[in-house]
């Protein structure tokens, strides 16, 4: 077990590392983007004057070195800066201290959660599903089911977003109003009524997100099929729902995991479109808004946060392949 | 009539290739009474594995049954749905695989795969499956039956699963068993507790078997009855000790004679003279493991020195030092009485091209690539010089010279051989650099017993022509017995007994060695109840071990 809680020390650390030099990405990126917040707010009007005296308001002379420590240094202790639109806000009314200002913190935290929510709701169907639909495709390969399913995935994840949205909203809000077309969900609703809310982005996500997984699942569990193993439980007299389950399954979860792992990350990080058509609070609404406006220290703070969970789940699906190995579980 | 258990008739198997199914097996019968076995011998490619497959009615992905029955009690299982085979398999009949290793799911426990046939099929109860295993493991000579069963299979030696594999084929105590090759990847010591705890717990439970082997020896000790298969025919068939005594058939009195090929004694070593490769006070390390603690052996000119030991004993470790592929930490290597820089990088090209390799798969050993032409060629080309039509010329007389024809062999490619032609290259292209000394490891324990034969024959052939020294690393006894002078006994990393052959094979000798002599199947029936006797039945291998 010494070997395993050091296997998984090392990831972590990697991972903080990775999440660094990612932060260094973000930081040279979004201050490599064209135009800037001052430029934005004032318009093609604008006096140079005027553009100077709010670059200098909000720090943005001072060099990018000097930026990205005070940012980084603020980023670690939970301190993602004030938004450059409530920072101006706060010059033009005159008052430097008091007033209702919202931090980047503060902002972003709603939304995230909107978020989490809408992925949680996604996963709960989708991974299931894809796992299920995987098992079963591999228990009738090459049948009609096995390539009826194989098509629907892949025409669900060949098809762009916005359109499985809309073709959703068409039948299920339209044509049947099972579930409402707009999200609009706020602070203090009822579990169920969000629920019903996200549903239409929770199934549009489920669409994109399976076809992969449950590829993935199949084709672990039919690259098993040839070893000794599985012919030593076929002739045991086991039923092939068994054979698959209990004998191909626990040996095909690394990459399962693998990928299951990397399409949760998409859950969060990927949004940015569904939230947009189901006007969905979210935080990829909120990035998308924020880069118009050239708000930098909230677009930092997305891509910090996108980076920090795409990490954080390849992190966890490592840790659990790993796991998935009794060599390393139980070791002679 | 009724006392049949199995009856196969007119059986004929095809396989696919290239989208057409051509026939492997060629119409084979069989008849199985309660309580017999049957042992099927062959070479590979004989079929063997498939008709025992076939006896359970089942068959790999692109082999078909295309005629005949196999009755099992009564039920055609050629023609048997799905769901009723599966209600036979496990319950009444059981497979064993050639690799235990392999054939445990290594995601559960033992006893979990052992308890599961029981409980799927209602036999017994989960508790009561598992109490039985435990017996199982006990009569099995399992050590830790209580505790062994809860272990992962990467945790269990590869000797004790294959015992675990044995119990588990008799978790719901079938009347069948197909053992499939279930000693051929174990050392000669392991093999004699396997079959030995096979064949008695067979004959407890009074269970029919098909022992499936190329060994003749191993199934002259299990089997009541032996069928001799080749190349999906059979041969013939007759009861063990007939068809030891008398075989009828050409084809299976050249399987019995290969284990009589062996070469006159050379006289003895002049101790004056200056051996050819000598290993003075070896100690090696893989990282900071020593692997080989002090080893001394000397080979001389014209002379074979057989290495002998179980795998895992350092004889390739010892032939690694040798070539310089593996520095010595301590001692050094002689070459005609002049020391060899220890690593390979430091040696120069008449160094290098003294001592040579043949490998043991020479499968792997061959670049695909490459024409036999050019595999030849190259060590012609880079030792002797030689280019163009010389080149050639050279390269057709080395061909000649194992027994193939030039003209039509060197444009072929490794894959238009067969396995000994293939070795035969290998031995060849050793040659080509025109060495004094030779390391063949292991090179026939991948082949056929005849063909094999045939390997060492040339071997020993082309030593009286050119005066070559062979370092032959082996774990097979019987090749020893054939082909050796000198033989060096390893264990664990060291040399525990060295000698001239005669004296190797005539008592008394080291512990160890004795154990290992004793150990090698003899086509005698009466060979391993004799020998268990003598070592008395509870303490077989590992006590023999014990004792030194």
């Amino acid at each position: 077990m010494a070997g395993l809680s050091k296997i998984i020390l090392q990831r972590l650390l990697l991972g903080i590392a990775t999440l660094f030099a990612v932060s260094i990405i973000i930081f040279v990126a979004v201050n490599a983007l064209p135009g800037d917040f001052a430029q934005s707010i004032l318009g093609q009007g604008a006096t140079p004057e005027a553009v100077a005296a709010i670059r200098e308001q909000l720090g943005l002379n001072e060099g990018p070195v000097t930026r990205y420590f005070k940012w980084l240094s603020g980023a670690v202790q939970g301190d993602l800066g004030i938004p450059m639109s409530q920072a101006l806000f706060q010059s033009f009314a005159g008052s430097s201290t008091g007033g209702d200002v919202t931090t980047v913190f503060e902002q972003i935290v709603p939304r995230l959660k909107n978020t989490m929510f809408l992925a949680g709701v996604s996963a709960a169907i989708s991974v299931p599903l894809a796992v299920t639909l995987g098992i079963l495709t591999a228990l009738y390969r090459n049948t009609a089911f096995d390539k009826a399913m194989n098509v629907t995935t892949l025409s669900a994840i060949s098809s762009p977003e916005f359109f499985l949205a809309y073709v959703l909203i068409l039948f299920l809000a339209v044509l049947n109003p099972v579930f409402p077309s707009l999200s609009n969900i706020f602070p203090g609703m009822e579990f169920s009524d969000r629920l019903n809310k996200t549903m239409l982005p929770a199934l549009t996500l489920t669409l994109a997100v399976t076809a992969q997984m449950m590829r993935m699942t199949r084709a672990a569990i039919i690259n098993l099929l040839a070893s000794p193993y599985i012919e030593m439980a076929r002739l045991k007299g086991l039923s092939p729902m068994r054979v698959i389950v209990k004998h191909a399954l626990p040996n095909a979860l690394a990459p399962i995991i693998t990928v299951i792992a990397l399409n949760l990350a998409y859950l969060v990080t990927g949004v940015v479109v569904v939230e947009v058509v189901f006007v969905y609070p979210g935080i990829g609404q909120l990035f998308v808004d924020s880069v118009k406006i050239r708000d930098i220290p909230v677009v930092q703070a997305c891509c910090l946060i996108f980076a920090a969970v795409y990490i954080l789940l390849n992190l966890t699906a490592d840790i659990l392949s790993i796991v998935s190995n009794p060599r390393l579980r139980h070791p002679k | 009539m009724s006392d049949l258990l199995l009856k196969i008739r007119g059986l004929k198997i095809e396989g696919r290739s290239d989208e057409t199914w051509n026939p492997i097996i060629n119409g084979i019968d069989v008849d199985l009474k309660k309580g017999e076995v049957l042992g099927m011998i062959g070479e590979s490619g004989a079929g063997k594995s498939t008709v025992g497959l076939a006896a359970m009615g089942y068959t790999r992905d692109g082999v078909r049954i295309s005629e005949g029955s196999v009755e099992f009690d009564g039920v055609d299982l050629v023609k048997a749905s799905a769901a009723v085979k599966r209600a036979l398999l496990g319950k009444r009949i059981a497979y064993v695989a050639q690799s235990a290793a392999a054939s445990f799911n290594p995601a559960h426990k033992l006893i979990d795969q052992h308890t599961e046939g029981p409980v799927q099929h209602g036999v017994s109860s989960r508790g009561e499956s598992e109490l039985d295993g435990i017996e199982l493991y006990r009569r099995l000579r399992l050590p830790n039956p209580e505790e062994i069963g809860f272990r992962y299979p990467h945790q269990v030696s590869g000797g004790q699963l294959q015992r675990a594999m044995t119990a588990m084929a008799m978790a719901c105590r079938p009347d069948l068993i197909i053992f499939d090759e279930p000693t051929t990847a174990l050392d000669v010591t392991t093999q004699i507790e396997v079959l030995a705890s096979i064949r008695d717990i067979v004959e407890q439970f009074d269970t029919a078997a098909i022992y499936i082997t190329h060994d003749l020896a191993v199934v002259a000790q299990m089997a009541d009855k032996i069928k001799v298969l080749l190349k999906g025919d059979e041969v013939e068939e007759a009861d063990t000790r007939t068809m030891l005594s008398s075989p009828t058939k050409d084809y299976t009195k050249s399987l019995w004679a290969v284990r009589s090929f062996e070469r006159p004694a050379k006289p003895a070593i002049n101790v004056n003279a200056t051996p050819v490769v000598s290993i003075r006070n070896v100690t090696a390390a893989y990282g900071t493991v020593d692997v080989l603690h002090d080893v001394s052996f000397d080979i001389h000119a014209g002379r074979t020195v057989a290495v002998v030991g179980e795998s895992g004993s350092g004889k390739s470790t010892a032939a690694r030092c040798i070539t310089g592929l593996l520095p010595p930490r301590i001692g050094h290597i002689e070459f005609d009485g002049e020391p060899l820089p220890v690593s390979y990088k430091q040696r120069n090209k008449g160094q290098l091209r003294q001592a040579q390799m043949i490998y043991q798969m020479a499968d792997t050993a061959l670049n695909p690539r490459k024409s036999i032409g050019e595999t030849i060629g190259r060590p012609v080309e880079f030792y002797m010089g030689l280019k163009g039509r010389e080149k050639r010329k050279r390269v057709e007389e080395l061909l000649a010279e194992i027994e193939l024809e030039p003209t039509e062999y060197f444009n072929r490619l490794p894959s238009e051989l067969s396995g000994g032609q293939k070795q035969r290259i290998g031995i060849a292209r050793a040659l080509a650099a025109e060495p004094k000394f030779i390391i063949c490891d292991e090179v026939t324990s991948a082949l056929d017993q005849l063909v094999a034969e045939g390997i060492l024959r040339l071997l020993a052939k082309l030593q009286d022509e050119l005066g070559l020294s062979y370092m032959f690393i082996t774990h097979d006894l019987a090749t020893v017995r054939s082909i050796a002078d000198e033989v060096v006994v390893m264990k664990d990393g060291e040399v525990v007994e060295q000698g001239p052959k005669k004296e190797m094979f005539k008592p008394p000798h080291h512990a160890y060695t004795d154990l290992l002599l004793s150990s090698v199947p003899e086509m005698d029936p009466d060979w391993l109840t004799n020998l268990l006797q003598e070592r008395g039945v509870d303490n077989i291998g590992d006590a023999a071990v014990d004792k030194m």
